[in-house]
């Protein structure tokens, strides 16, 4: 029995196997990405990701509420003049994360606090009205979030994210 | 064969590795050193595509738990969606569902080439034996896989298959409750199916690993039936071995591609696009193709346990092989007599898979018991006294000298045994259609259809138009319950831009809710609602209709069929001609007939249809000239109606058609180019070997 030796036509046999070879390397990558592909969001979950309305009349000066968008807590905290001022009147310097308030609300409507409400540092969700700044309390490993929603103490190293979202009247929201 | 290995690695880490876990020496000994009879022939490359589809169904299978939803409310539903929705979702159920076929089909072929090539026999009886274990997984495995999408056939197929067990004396009735853990196959019956069906796979693949380790102890059959003496007999396994069966699986997987692109429902009964529906039984419960042997002689037999009984015993009689077959030539290349009775037998099997799929009356059912007892008169009765009587022909001294004698006539021979086998697989299968051909009533003419053949492509403007067709009038009756109105603006639709959906949505008023105050209150369609159903439920359709059911549509273009007779389901095969369902509802449509012929009596509320089975249906005629306007200028007709109607039908039945056939060109010219460089290369090889 003879054994395969590259040295009698090595040109050619080498083009073949090599062909043949990336050829079959080609198929296995393309195989590969339908199985990888199905694991992103299917066309009803995307599209059960479209904005949402958010009527903003039933809420009180003081209080908040929650809404889902996309499986995620969205915190709609109507402000009272002091929670307002609070927010407006710090350091930037201070902060971890610096961002004025005026960044974090829409122009015209500073009473109104729209944030994800998904700790920065490991998601779980904070609650409203609690902490040292009368903002946001992560229980889970203390981060407290102040009333416009930026981080001052505890490990978060961000502000709660604000989501996409716009005035389509006065009193009512899109978010998305 | 495979001794401790001589594999030493060089590289230190591997070197370490390998004293503490010789793993790399287990695999070089079995995949790369392990001697390989020369003179296998491409029916031995079944072994590799048998693993490879092994790997293909647990790989897509697992994917598809990943979506599926096994409660019996929600299975059809999210098989469907699966398919519509899932990224890839339709390739992968493909290949999942013509999987199963194809690794039977493979998984024949391995067990008639065992067979005829004496591949049971001494030393490899317990080989043989996993060989029939798997065999026996595989049809259960099989069988709870088929159950899973919880169509009508799933559901009944269940019913029927297990109550099989009924026939068992004294505890039958509590075995079958036991298995349906109900009163009924129900929602507690799909689930354990589901835990099982994806269990057994894994099962499988470790018997697979026993089957080949005894495989590797006892080497491999070759088509002299004789054993290698020495080393000029074998070749390594890679690359000669390696090579020949890359080149066979890529074959295969052109074949396995036709399917999966071309001819996704071939192998599938329309009636699973119907969803389970406990009330009314299919008119012919058929089982999937590879299992219509067995089915053949479980209705030959008149007693229920004797059926029950002989349907098992057909498979077990298998194993026992390796004893009722004594003659010491292993290959029937040598045996004259028994080289004929194989090929006897191969007929018996085809000729009950067809009968299999026949309705059990008259002249089917005399002849399935006469082939059911020659069935068993094969193993039980030929085989034993052929192996005493039969003078066989001396075989080759060795593997080497097979080679030598080897003439070009062989290779010719082979092809025309493969082709014979691919005609009888697609005999059993076209089997399996005429079974519906009993419902009678002339044949839906065949229409010329955008959509049909490779390339074909849906046509928009009729699209369009058959959506506005459906709305003005079938819309009143019949759902569409698995279509989104986003599903309007999707690529390989009728084209709406997003805005025209979502505008085409709110025109559509939704039932939504409950709201804060927990009312219940409606509101304009959005993209992401379905179609609403004209009916709450079934029984405010049937009260409005008076007792009759309006279907809903989504899926309506693949749930009905009619049979094609003898030879088409061949050339349908090779046309790839499967609009079988669109030419009947575009038909049934235009089959109305203001007075029924004479000497035909209408039921009260019927009309009379000539396309419909029985003529009599509860449908008052829904179409008639003028009654939609179309803005396109095309003809305001019943005709025209009911072509494009029937196109939107079938693209709310496969709305990603066009991306299946444009994907399945890709694959194709990939696979042909693949093939053609595995061939040279395996060429190459192997002429060293000769
Ligand atoms: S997740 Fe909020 S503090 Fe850790």
């Amino acid at each position: 029995m003879t054994t395969a030796s590259s040295a009698d036509h090595p040109t050619r046999r080498d083009f073949l196997y090599v062909a043949t070879g990336s050829v079959a390397a080609v198929g296995a990558a393309f195989t590969v990405w339908p199985l990888v592909s199905q694991m992103n969001p299917d066309a009803s979950t995307i599209a059960a990701g479209a904005p949402i309305e958010v009527d903003l009349t039933p809420i009180a000066e003081g209080q908040d509420i929650k809404v889902f968008w996309r499986g995620k807590p969205i915190y709609i905290s109507h402000r009272t003049k002091k929670q307002i001022e609070a927010a407006q009147n710090v350091a930037l310097a201070s902060l971890p994360d610096p961002q004025p308030d005026s960044a974090r609300v829409k122009a015209g409507h500073d009473q109104w606090l729209v944030v994800i409400g998904i700790c920065t540092h490991l998601g779980c969700i904070p609650i409203a009205h609690e902490g040292a700044y009368d903002g946001f309390f992560c229980p889970c490993h203390g981060s407290v979030y102040d009333t416009s929603g930026r981080i001052r103490q505890g490990p978060a190293p961000t502000n709660l994210p604000v989501p996409p979202y716009t005035f389509v009247s006065d009193t009512k929201i899109q978010i998305g | 064969m495979s001794g401790p290995s001589d594999f030493q690695p060089t590289n230190p880490a591997l070197k370490w590795i390998e004293r503490r876990l010789p793993i790399m020496g287990l695999m070089h000994s079995s995949f790369v050193a392990y001697p390989t009879p020369r003179n296998l022939n491409y029916f031995w490359t079944f072994g590799a595509i048998l693993s490879m589809m092994l790997g293909v169904q647990i790989l897509t299978g697992v994917i598809l738990a990943m979506h599926y939803t096994p409660h019996a409310d929600l299975a059809f539903k999210s098989v469907e969606l699966i398919v519509r929705d899932v990224n890839y979702g339709w390739l992968l159920r493909n290949i999942h569902a013509c999987g199963a076929s194809m690794f039977f089909f493979a998984v024949y072929i391995h067990m008639f080439r065992g067979l005829y090539y004496g591949s049971y026999k001494e030393p490899r009886e317990v080989l043989w034996i996993l060989g029939v274990i798997i065999y026996l997984l595989m049809m259960a495995t099989g069988f709870m896989g088929y159950v899973l999408p919880w169509g009508q056939m799933s559901f009944w197929g269940a019913t029927v298959i297990t109550n099989l067990f009924s026939a068992v004396p004294y505890f039958g009735e509590s075995i079958v409750t036991l298995l349906w853990g109900g009163y009924s196959v129900g929602n507690p019956t799909l689930n354990r199916f589901f835990s099982l069906h994806f269990l057994l796979p894994f099962v499988i693949a470790g018997v697979v690993v026993l089957h080949v380790w005894a495989l590797h102890v006892a080497g491999q059959n070759n088509p002299a039936g004789v054993e290698p003496k020495t080393a000029k007999d074998t070749v390594p396994f890679t690359p000669y071995a390696t090579m020949k069966d890359a080149f066979g699986v890529s074959c295969f997987l052109l074949f396995f591609a036709w399917f999966i692109f071309y001819m996704p429902n071939y192998l599938g009964d329309p009636e699973n696009y119907i969803p389970a529906n406990p009330a009314v039984t299919p008119a012919h419960i058929v089982p999937e193709w590879y299992y219509l042997p067995f089915y053949a002689i479980l209705r030959s037999i008149p007693n229920k346990l004797a059926g029950v009984v002989a349907m098992f015993g057909a498979i077990v009689v298998l194993a026992f092989l390796p004893w009722l077959d004594s003659a010491k030539t292993r290959s029937s290349k040598y045996r004259p007599l028994a080289k004929q009775f194989f090929w006897m037998f191969v007929v018996v099997c085809i000729g009950l898979g067809y009968l299999g799929a026949q309705p059990p009356e008259g002249i089917y059912v005399i002849v399935g018991r006469i082939l059911t007892f020659l069935y068993f008169a094969y193993f039980l009765i030929l085989l034993p006294v052929l192996s005493r009587i039969e003078k066989p022909r001396p075989v080759p001294n060795s593997i080497a000298d097979d080679v030598l004698a080897k003439s070009g006539g062989k290779a010719a021979t082979m092809v025309s045994s493969v082709i014979a086998l691919m005609v009888a697989g697609g005999l059993l299968l076209g089997g399996a259609e005429s079974a519906r051909a009993a419902e009678g009533g002339p044949k839906p003419p065949g229409e010329k259809w955008s959509f049909a053949g490779p390339f074909g492509k849906f046509d928009r403007g009729a699209l369009q138009r058959g959506l506005k067709v459906y709305k003005e009038v079938c819309a009143s009756c019949h759902g569409l319950s698995f279509v989104a109105f986003r599903n309007l603006a999707e690529p390989g639709g009728p084209g709406y831009s997003v805005a025209q959906a979502a505008a085409f949505a709110s025109e559509y008023k939704v039932k939504d809710g409950p709201n804060d105050a927990g009312d219940m209150f409606e509101r304009p369609g959005r993209p992401a609602d379905y179609f609403p159903s004209p009916f709450p439920n079934e029984q405010a359709a049937r009260a409005a209709n008076g007792g009759a059911y309006p279907p809903d549509l989504s899926l309506i273009n693949k749930a009905r069929s009619y049979g094609r007779g003898f030879p088409m389901f061949l050339i349908d095969f090779f046309t790839q001609y499967q609009e079988q369902g669109p030419d009947y509802v575009a038909a049934l449509l235009q089959g109305y007939e203001d007075n029924a012929p004479a000497g035909f009596t209408l039921p009260e509320g019927s009309y009379y249809n000539k396309y419909f089975p029985g003529h009599a249906i509860k449908m008052p005629k829904p179409l008639s000239d003028g009654q939609v306007t179309y803005d396109d200028g095309s003809p305001a007709t019943v005709a025209q109606y009911a072509k494009d109607v029937t196109t939107f039908l079938m693209w709310t039945a496969e709305p990603h058609m066009e991306a299946r056939k444009a994907l399945g060109l890709q694959v194709f010219v990939f696979l042909i180019l693949l093939t053609i460089l595995l061939y040279f290369t395996k060429k190459k090889v192997w002429a060293n070997a000769h």
